[in-house]
């Protein structure tokens, strides 16, 4: 499954990425299941995507980790927000 | 209605005079501007950085303003949120509304920088003699933001 990844914030900056194209297995069909994925990349991204340090949303809306994935979305990772 | 992200400066007054331009029925405007300051957890900060959602940023913020004004009888809202390198005393945000009357004016401006702080995705890094860091959510606007959710609140104003 083929999904566009954007990353903000303190992920983007720690792991000098802010977009990619991944394509997941059928285990990470969630938010929670993608994290671990991705957290399998190595050490950095463990600590970087540990689930109590990022945020979410799928195709522009924030979502929680038990949130499905589909083929195509828009996932982003970021740390929490601080705007104003 | 309108929202803008940009990296340049804002001008409050020239803002102003567009928002209630043209309409005859406003007879309050609030604004509220944040700015940057030179403290945070004590550590002197030199600047902050700060970057956005393109697409998604934009949608929150027009999200909050549709919710404010079904709330209050609104005329217009301008929301200005600026990204990328920040110093001490520059102006961050602005929020303005135009109303018939002031209550709704003032609670209006008020809910929509309350939202804004825990609602719309910006990131913000502070650049101190220590080092930089990122921002998190802060306790205190959460508070601010679901104290619109108190139905007393709710009927008010």
């Amino acid at each position: 499954m083929k999904i566009e990844l954007v990353y903000f914030g303190r992920p983007r900056e720690h792991l000098k990425i802010s977009r990619e194209t991944a394509d997941v297995p059928a285990e990470a069909s969630t938010l929670a299941g993608l994290l671990a994925w991705l957290r399998l990349r190595g050490d950095l991204w463990a600590q970087e995507l540990a689930d109590s340090r990022v945020r979410c949303a799928i195709n522009q809306e924030f979502a929680g980790l038990p949130a499905p994935i589909n083929e195509h979305d828009e996932i982003a990772i970021f740390s929490p927000i601080s705007g104003g | 209605m309108s929202v803008l992200i940009q990296e340049d400066d804002f001008d409050l007054a020239s803002e102003l005079t567009t928002l209630r331009s043209g309409n005859s029925k406003v007879g309050a405007m609030v604004s509220f501007v944040g700015l940057v300051r030179d403290f945070s957890h004590d550590e002197t900060i030199e600047s902050i950085y700060l970057e956005y959602y393109p697409g998604m940023t934009e949608k929150a913020l027009n999200k909050i303003i549709v919710e404010a004004t079904e709330r209050w009888s609104l005329i217009n809202v301008r929301v200005i949120h600026r990204i990328g390198q920040l110093f001490a005393n520059d102006q961050i945000v602005l929020v303005a509304t135009t109303a018939l009357h002031r209550g709704e004016a003032f609670a209006g401006c008020e809910f929509i920088i309350d939202y804004l702080k825990t609602a719309a995705p910006f990131w913000k890094k502070e650049q101190t003699r220590e080092g930089s860091q990122w921002l998190e959510t802060r306790e205190t606007d959460v508070k601010r933001m679901e104290h619109w959710h108190n139905d007393t609140v709710r009927k008010s104003a």
